[in-house]
C-alpha cells in the first residue's frame, strides 16, 4: 500500500516582508531570487540584495525552515560569470538548495560546490522521467519541479520511475505554455523568460483609454480592449483577447489562476514531495493568505484518519487573490487541454 | 554552406506530405529533418512511414535526420522516442532532455547526434557539455541573436556544426493545450484532427486586425515569416554551417531555390528577398537575428 509522505509547502518570497509572511503562516520552504536576470521574476522592486538575503535566511533558519534560491534563467556567453557568481554567493550564504535550469550551470555547481543541493527548475522543461533522470545521472539533482503540462496519471508515472523528488505547482498564475519553451515575450518585446527572466515586462506595457475602451498594449501590440465596467487585466500576452477566423475570444488562455487544492489528497497519495505556490511578484498579503490556506489543507491531509474535505472558506479565500478571480485545474484536468 | 529542410511543423494529409517529400528529392537541399515533432495525435504518417520517406531521400544523396517530439508527456510518447533513438540507421535530432538521456545512456551510447533548437543551449559551457555526450551539431534556439551565436561559437572547446533557423514562421511556444481544438470548442482528445485543414496553421490577429501569431495545434508560431534571405552576407560572415528552412504550405521548393542561388552568388541577397516576398504566407521579419524583438524587420543596407 502506498502511504502518504510528508509534503513540503514551498512559498514565494519576492521581498523580505513576503518571506516573513510565508514563514509566519506556515511555509516549510521559501524560494527567492537575486535582484537581476539570474531568476525568472526579474522585475524592478522585487528580489533580494545580499543584506536582505542574509536576513531572510536567518529568519527562516531560526524557525527551522528552508530557503531555496531560484537561478533558473539561462546564462549566455557574455554574462556567464554573473550566474556562476550567483551560485557562489548562494553557497556562501548557506542556502538550502539552488533551483537551476541550465545544464552547464549545474555542472559548475556540482564541481565547485559538491555539497550544494540542486533542484531542477520548471524552466528546464523536463516533462518525462527520462528527462529528469538525465539531470539526476549527470548532476545528481535531488528534486525536479514539473512543468504545468501533465495529467495526474502522468505525474504518478514520473514519480514511479525516478529517484528524484517531484515538486508540482499547486496554486498561482498559470503559464499555459511549457515553461522554458516559450519565446512569445521575446518575439513581442525582445525580453524573454529564458534569458532575461521576464515575460511581458512592465516597461513595454501601455494602458490607454480610447473611445473604444481601455486598451492594453505590449510594445505597441494590442493585447486586449476592455469595455466600461470590465476589469482591465495586466497584458500578459497569452492572456489577451484576439481575433481568430473573425471570432474574438481568449484564444490561448483566460486570465485565471491554477488551483489544485481539490487534488491534494491525490497528490499526496502518488508521492508528490512538495507543492509550489507561484507569485514572487505578489504582495506579502497574498503570500499570507495563500500560505495559510494551503498549510491548513496540507495539515488536514497529513493528519491520519481524517477524510479530506475542501472547505468552502478555503476556496473563497484563494479565489479572492486569483488572477481574474477564477481558477482552473489546468492540465491535471484532461478536458482543459 | 548547407541548406537543411526543418521538420514539417504542420499536419498535412498523407498524400500531400508524401508528394512534398517526393519533390524534395530534386530540391537544392542537403539535409532533411523528418518526423512528427509537434503533436503525438497526428498520424497521417507513422514512424514506419517516416522511415520509408527517409530511405527514399537518403537514396537520392540527402542527409536524413529523424527529429524527436518536443513535448513528451505520455508513456506512448516515450515508446516512440525510444524507437527513434534506437533506429540504428539515421542520425537523431534530440528535442528534449529525455531524448538526450536515451541517446547517451542506452546500452550502446550514440556518439553522433544533433542538439535541437528546443534544448535551450545558450552558452558555450552547456554546448561543450552536450558535445561531450556525443552531439556533433547544434541548432541554435531561434530567439538567439547574431552576437549571441558568435559569442557561443567563439567560446566553444569542441568542433561542432552550427545550424540556425533561417526561414519560416517561428516556432515560439508549446503547450499541453491544443489551441486549434480550443478554437473549435473541441477537447484535445477528440480534436477531429482539425489541423489537417490548415496547411500554414490558423492566423491569430489582434483586435485591430494586425497579424500577430499562428495557432498550430499545441504549438504557437509567429504570424510573420522569419527570413534571413536578405541577411545572408552577415550570416555567412558568422561561419554558420547550415541554414534551416521550415516547410510552408506552398512554395517551399522556390524558397529553397532562392536561398541556394543567393548563397552561390547567382543572385544578390536583397533581390532574393524581394523575389521571395510574394511566395510567403505573410509579411517577413528578422528581429531575432538583429538582437531585436523577433517581430521586427530590419532591411539590409
Amino acid at each position: 500500500m502506498t502511504s502518504s509522505r510528508p509534503i513540503e509547502l514551498v512559498c514565494p518570497a519576492g521581498s523580505l516582508p513576503a518571506l516573513k509572511s510565508a514563514i509566519d503562516h506556515g511555509a516549510d520552504c521559501v524560494y527567492l531570487g537575486f535582484k537581476d536576470a539570474t531568476n525568472a521574476r526579474n522585475f524592478s522592486g522585487l528580489n533580494f540584495d545580499d543584506k536582505g538575503m542574509a536576513e531572510g535566511i536567518r529568519y527562516a533558519h531560526d524557525r527551522g525552515r528552508k530557503v531555496l534560491l531560484a537561478l533558473n534563467t539561462y546564462p549566455q556567453a557574455d554574462n556567464w560569470q554573473r550566474w556562476t557568481g550567483a551560485v557562489d554567493r548562494a553557497a556562501a550564504f548557506g542556502i538550502d538548495a539552488v533551483i537551476l535550469a541550465d545544464p552547464g550551470l549545474m555542472a559548475y555547481a556540482c564541481k565547485t560546490h559538491p555539497g550544494l543541493r540542486l533542484h531542477l527548475s520548471v524552466q528546464g522543461s523536463a516533462t518525462s522521467y527520462d528527462a529528469i533522470n538525465f539531470y539526476h545521472k549527470h548532476f545528481g539533482i535531488s528534486r525536479a519541479v514539473l512543468p504545468r503540462v501533465l495529467s495526474l496519471a502522468q505525474v504518478e508515472q514520473v514519480i514511479a520511475s525516478t529517484p528524484v523528488e517531484i515538486e508540482v505547482f499547486g496554486f498561482g498564475g498559470l503559464c499555459v505554455m511549457v515553461e522554458g519553451r516559450c519565446a512569445l515575450s521575446a518575439y513581442a518585446t525582445g525580453e524573454s523568460p529564458n534569458c532575461d527572466g521576464a515575460c511581458s515586462p512592465g516597461k513595454h506595457v501601455r494602458w490607454e483609454q480610447t473611445p473604444k475602451g481601455m486598451e492594453t498594449r505590449l510594445n505597441g501590440i494590442l493585447i486586449d480592449r476592455f469595455a466600461d465596467g470590465e476589469r482591465a487585466g495586466y497584458p500578459t500576452l497569452c492572456k489577451g483577447r484576439f481575433d481568430v477566423n473573425n471570432e474574438t475570444y481568449y484564444a490561448i488562455e483566460e486570465p485565471t489562476s491554477l488551483n489544485t487544492l481539490a487534488l491534494l489528497p491525490e497528490l499526496a497519495r502518488i508521492g508528490v514531495r512538495a507543492i509550489k505556490i507561484e507569485g514572487r511578484q505578489r504582495s506579502p498579503a497574498y503570500v499570507a493568505q495563500v500560505t495559510k490556506v494551503w498549510r491548513a489543507a496540507i495539515d488536514r491531509v497529513l493528519a491520519s484518519g481524517q477524510p479530506f474535505r475542501v472547505e468552502a472558506a478555503w476556496m473563497a479565500e484563494l479565489n479572492k487573490v486569483s488572477e481574474g478571480q477564477s481558477h482552473t485545474l489546468g492540465a491535471y484536468y484532461r478536458p482543459w487541454k | 554552406m548547407k541548406i537543411a529542410l526543418g521538420p514539417l511543423l504542420y499536419y498535412w494529409p498523407r498524400q500531400s506530405t508524401l508528394a512534398f517529400y517526393a519533390d524534395m528529392a530534386d530540391a537544392p537541399v542537403d539535409v532533411v529533418y523528418l518526423g512528427e515533432t509537434v503533436c503525438s495525435r497526428r498520424h497521417e504518417l507513422r514512424l514506419s512511414d517516416w522511415l520509408e520517406v527517409a530511405e527514399i531521400l537518403a537514396a537520392t544523396g540527402k542527409e536524413v535526420v529523424l527529429s524527436s517530439q518536443v513535448l513528451v508527456e505520455s508513456e506512448s510518447d516515450l515508446k516512440t522516442l525510444r524507437r527513434i533513438v534506437a533506429n540504428g540507421r539515421f542520425r537523431v535530432e534530440a528535442n528534449d532532455m529525455g531524448a538526450v538521456h536515451l541517446l547517451h545512456s542506452g546500452d550502446t551510447p550514440v556518439r553522433d547526434w544533433i542538439a535541437g533548437p528546443t534544448l535551450n543551449i545558450f552558452n558555450p559551457t552547456t554546448l561543450d557539455l552536450f558535445a561531450g555526450l556525443g552531439a556533433t551539431r547544434w541548432v541554435a534556439p531561434p530567439e538567439m541573436s547574431r552576437e549571441q551565436i558568435r559569442a557561443l561559437r567563439d567560446g566553444l572547446g569542441h568542433h561542432m556544426e552550427v545550424e540556425i533557423f533561417a526561414h519560416g514562421r517561428l516556432p515560439l511556444a508549446y503547450s499541453a493545450r491544443c489551441f486549434t481544438a480550443r478554437h473549435y470548442n473541441l477537447q484535445k482528445d477528440t480534436c477531429e484532427f482539425r489541423c489537417l485543414e490548415f496547411a500554414d496553421g490558423i492566423p491569430l490577429k489582434t483586435r485591430e486586425g494586425a497579424p500577430f501569431l499562428t495557432l498550430n495545434g499545441i504549438q504557437t508560431q509567429s504570424a510573420q515569416v522569419h527570413t534571413l534571405l536578405g541577411d545572408l552576407p552577415a550570416v555567412c560572415a558568422e561561419g554558420v554551417d547550415i541554414l534551416r528552412i521550415s516547410p510552408q504550405g506552398a512554395n517551399t521548393p522556390e524558397i529553397l531555390q532562392l536561398f541556394r542561388q543567393a548563397l552561390d552568388g547567382l543572385i544578390p541577397p536583397a533581390d532574393a528577398l524581394h523575389e521571395a516576398l510574394p511566395l510567403l504566407p505573410a509579411e517577413p521579419c528578422n528581429g531575432f537575428w538583429h538582437g531585436r524583438p523577433g517581430v521586427e524587420l530590419r532591411l539590409p543596407n
